[in-house]
């Protein structure tokens, strides 16, 4: 055997032993692997930082004193139900007759992982861990009415009693979120020191929970690892013994994976992947419209010539709503146009807005308002959503050229810090929100308190007063009225021009089924299983 | 020692550049912190948290603090200190660059040599079609099409999922370098394992250096088997193999080792890129997200991690350089 000869057989003889990997088969059964773009930073959502996936990973680890229950979409697919709250770790509660306190009474066999059994301190610590931690949970529970530690009282080993600051109907869903998790206080104090009174150094990386699922291993931002608890008692046993959530960057990658049935599911494929996965028919792909989320235009109500409410109308009416859906999303949203009018006949939201593609209307508008020429305007957008957005800016742009505006477009890589200057005559812009009372929504965009999501810096009396009004009003008719009037007003008035309602679409293998759409947009591996 | 020294300015310089160019990046932490709904407060509250309300000045001396007691400080994005985080990923990209260094040098240098050696004729062109080729490719392009190819057509490539098989059993971790570690336990499976993770990426940016080395080398020989003493060599009849390998290679090798160290350094910032594709878990795609986030300390941190392997890869090739010419050696 001559030289070149043996190199040959050699490099061969190394290539097949390195690829021969794959023999060893895996039984994957009663385990799945999940891979998306992000991976939990952090175990515990109260720490400064926690990113989505720690919303995530904290559903499954922890457990709440109440859940959210469950209904089925239109196509099938099952999503949480905000209006259903469920016991979780309590097993009742009830409304003191002038609702000025709750009182929950706590299941007795509850206990943590480490075996220690829950008690209603544990949860007295908890709540006054997310009111004195400051940050993200601190403002997430403020917004439901709970601010003070002495609203929360424990009146026996497992009773729990809340006092309620005012009547406010989002104290109740607050509690079904994942901010109030119930930690074991015993074992966080023993982590906790002078300088870090709530253990947060140390619930970072570790979990102190009841949930479903342990901690088996963690990389933070790159996999998580959980693992069966045997005694859980928040819900019926899960399916699946181990749980792999792993950080994917490369949406090609995740792509490859789920194709070649490595990965089980994917929560988070661009739109035209999905498109093409869903023609293939060879995968199991759950879409959930996302719930209270609007991709919109907005456009700056203190800045001329959007002052003028034909002129925003006309702007409303020369958006090719179907086109901008087709080129940005491939179709994978929920139109947001075409109403008959603009008088809501139900509360649902989002809702379609009564605005069509119509660039005769367009111009006519434009005409009355004194702009029959047209005008120069720009439009903002996110570059983190470019590759979603740009091809909607684009179309949006060619569409105002019709009728005689002249829009240019910039791109920003700083948009979020960018979005409170509020300096924007028009700006792609999305909100989400956690609770579905569609006056809550609405606060964050339409009332004159001017949060920073009020890019239009819209502000009208009447609108305040209406969402003011809905805030307080518990019964539920006259509620309807109100909302039927604001979001008829928010029509009219158009600030705010829906482009459409976003679709969550997870990619799961055939055989992998079970899965609930969940607020924080998050795989809750509890109920999957294979069939 | 002396040459240490002389690395101190660059360091500085790279402190000093880096801090002023996170700063001036769009973006602020607060925001990108503050959760899905921020509100006005939240984010000022967010600031004062991370002590972004102090002036430049201020924040820049808290890092010198810092930075004079071996803090990196804490990464937002990862939440785990800086050179925490550094050093459990910095072996993986050392792995994954050493290796690609090594497969580029093993195919670039023969092909430079044979190319000088038949100079013009078909070996020569296919050398340089070979060379501009995979300088012409992105190393991000090459990943993705290796992927496609090995894993997704052909099935023989693992899962672009890292270093190892993510079900597999976790090796005992002591040097960070999974082929190193797999030897020291004697674990023959997880170090197949860890080489066949290895190929795809390593070779993905082994294409991104050859080019430059094969140009360099064909150049560096051609030079040399011109020059005076090797004709004399030749006029000697030494054995053809002995004359080409042994004296003119070895006089060829300075501006290879060169652009060796330029190749070096330009493959740890190509590797950004590949680990991406490749979900490695090394300092490139840790500096990715973190520069996405705005996280100040975390991107730093990289920048200096990496200024200080330059500084070193510089030291090691320039010690290098004495011990393959006599020259350098006697002139230090």
């Amino acid at each position: 055997m001559d030289r070149r000869k043996f190199l040959e057989v050699a490099a061969l003889g190394t290539a097949s032993s390195l690829f021969s990997w794959r023999a060893v088969a895996q039984s994957k059964s009663d385990r799945l692997l999940i891979v998306a773009e992000m991976n939990a930073n952090s175990l515990d959502t109260h720490t400064v930082g926690a990113n989505r996936a720690t919303y995530g990973l904290v559903w499954m680890t922890y457990d709440r004193l109440m859940q959210f229950g469950t209904r089925t979409l239109p196509n099938g697919v099952q999503r949480y139900d905000y209006f259903d709250l469920k016991p979780q770790l309590a097993e009742s509660w009830e409304m003191a007759p002038d609702n000025s306190s709750v009182t929950f009474k706590l299941r007795k066999d509850v206990t943590f992982h480490d075996g220690a059994p829950m008690s209603a301190r544990d949860v007295k610590w908890s709540f006054d861990r997310f009111v004195k931690v400051g940050g993200f949970p601190q403002r997430q529970m403020e917004l439901g009415s709970l601010t003070d530690v002495d609203q929360f009282e424990v009146v026996d080993d497992h009773t729990f009693r809340v006092k309620l600051l005012r009547s406010d109907k989002l104290t109740m869903p607050s509690l079904a979120i994942v901010v109030p998790s119930i930690y074991n206080s015993e074992l966080c104090k023993k982590n906790a020191s002078a300088a870090d009174p709530w253990a947060l150094e140390w619930t970072k990386n570790s979990s102190a929970g009841s949930g479903a699922f342990k901690v088996e291993s963690f990389k933070s931002g790159e996999q998580v690892v959980l693992a069966r608890f045997g005694g859980w008692k928040g819900g019926s046993m899960p399916a699946v013994e181990r749980v792999m959530y792993r950080s994917v960057a490369a949406a090609g990658t995740r792509r490859a994976l789920v194709e070649r049935g490595d990965a089980d599911i994917s929560p988070d494929l661009p739109p035209r992947e999905v498109a093409d996965l869903i023609a293939s028919k060879k995968f199991n792909v759950e879409s959930a419209p996302m719930a209270n989320t609007l991709k919109y235009v907005a456009l700056s109500t203190v800045t001329k010539p959007f002052d003028d409410v034909r002129v925003r109308q006309a702007i409303a009416y020369a958006i090719p709503y179907q086109k901008v859906i087709d080129s940005s999303v491939f179709g994978r949203a929920e139109p947001m146009f075409g109403a008959s009018s603009n008088a809501p006949t139900d509360i649902s939201w989002p809702q379609a807005f009564p605005y069509d593609y119509d660039p005769e209307k367009a111009k006519a508008l434009l005409g009355q308002a004194g702009l029959g020429s047209g005008f120069e305007t720009k439009l903002f957008f996110d570059a983190q959503a470019a590759t979603i957005d740009e091809p909607a800016a684009l179309v949006i742009q060619d569409a105002l050229g019709k009728i005689g505006v002249r829009m240019s477009i910039e791109k920003l890589p700083d948009f979020a810090a960018r979005r409170s200057q509020k300096n924007w005559p028009m700006a792609i812009d999305i909100f989400g929100a956690w609770f579905d009372d569609p006056d809550f929504f609405f606060r964050w965009i339409w009332h004159g308190q001017n949060t920073v999501w009020n890019v239009a810096s819209y502000k009208n009396p009447e609108m305040d007063k209406l969402l003011d009004a809905a805030r307080q009003e518990r019964d539920s008719a006259a509620y309807a009225v109100l909302v039927k009037k604001f979001i008829g007003l928010a029509m009219t008035d158009v600030p705010v021009i829906p482009l459409y309602q976003p679709i969550l679409d997870v990619v799961a293998q055939r055989d992998t089924k079970g899965y609930v759409y969940m607020f924080h947009r998050q795989v809750d591996a509890r109920t999957l299983h294979r069939t | 020692m002396r040459r240490l020294v002389l690395g101190l300015p660059t360091l500085a310089g790279v402190i000093i550049v880096s801090f002023i160019l996170t700063r001036l990046l769009p973006g602020d932490p607060a925001v990108y912190f503050a959760g899905a709904a921020p509100t006005a407060e939240a984010i000022a509250e967010l600031r004062k948290t991370l002590l972004l309300d102090h002036s430049l000045w201020d924040q820049f001396a808290a890092y010198l603090v810092q930075l004079a007691r071996g803090d990196l400080g804490r990464s937002l994005v990862t939440g785990q200190p800086v050179v925490k985080d550094l050093s459990l990923r910095f072996p993986a990209t050392l792995e994954l660059t050493g290796t690609a260094l090594a497969l580029a040098l093993l195919v670039a240098v023969p092909l430079g040599v044979a190319g000088a050696l038949r100079k013009g004729r078909a070996i020569d062109h296919i050398c340089r079609i070979v060379s501009t080729m995979a300088l012409s490719m992105p190393a991000f392009f090459t990943g993705l099409l290796l992927v496609f190819v090995f894993y997704y057509l052909l099935g023989l490539a693992p899962a672009p999922l890292g270093r190892v098989d993510p079900m597999a059993f976790p090796l005992a971790e002591r040097t960070g370098f999974i082929l190193l570690d797999a030897i020291l336990a004697w674990d023959w499976s997880s170090f197949r394992d860890g080489l066949a993770h290895l190929v795809l990426p390593a070779s993905a940016l082994a294409l991104a250096g050859i080019g430059p080395l094969t140009r360099v080398t064909r150049g560096a020989m051609l030079a040399v088997l011109t020059s005076d003493f090797i004709r004399a060599a030749r006029s000697y009849d030494m054995s053809r193999w002995r004359l080409v390998y042994v004296y003119a290679l070895r006089n060829a090798m300075l501006p290879v080792l060169t652009t060796g160290g330029f190749v070096f350094s330009f493959l740890i910032s190509a590797n950004v890129v590949v680990e991406k594709v490749f979900s490695w878990p090394g300092i490139g795609s840790y500096a990715l997200e973190a520069l996405v986030a705005s996280d100040y300390a975390a991107v730093q941190g990289f920048v200096l991690a990496v200024a200080t392997l330059y500084v070193l890869v510089n030291i090691a090739i320039d010690i290098l350089y004495g011990i393959v010419d006599v020259r350098v050696r006697l002139a230090g």
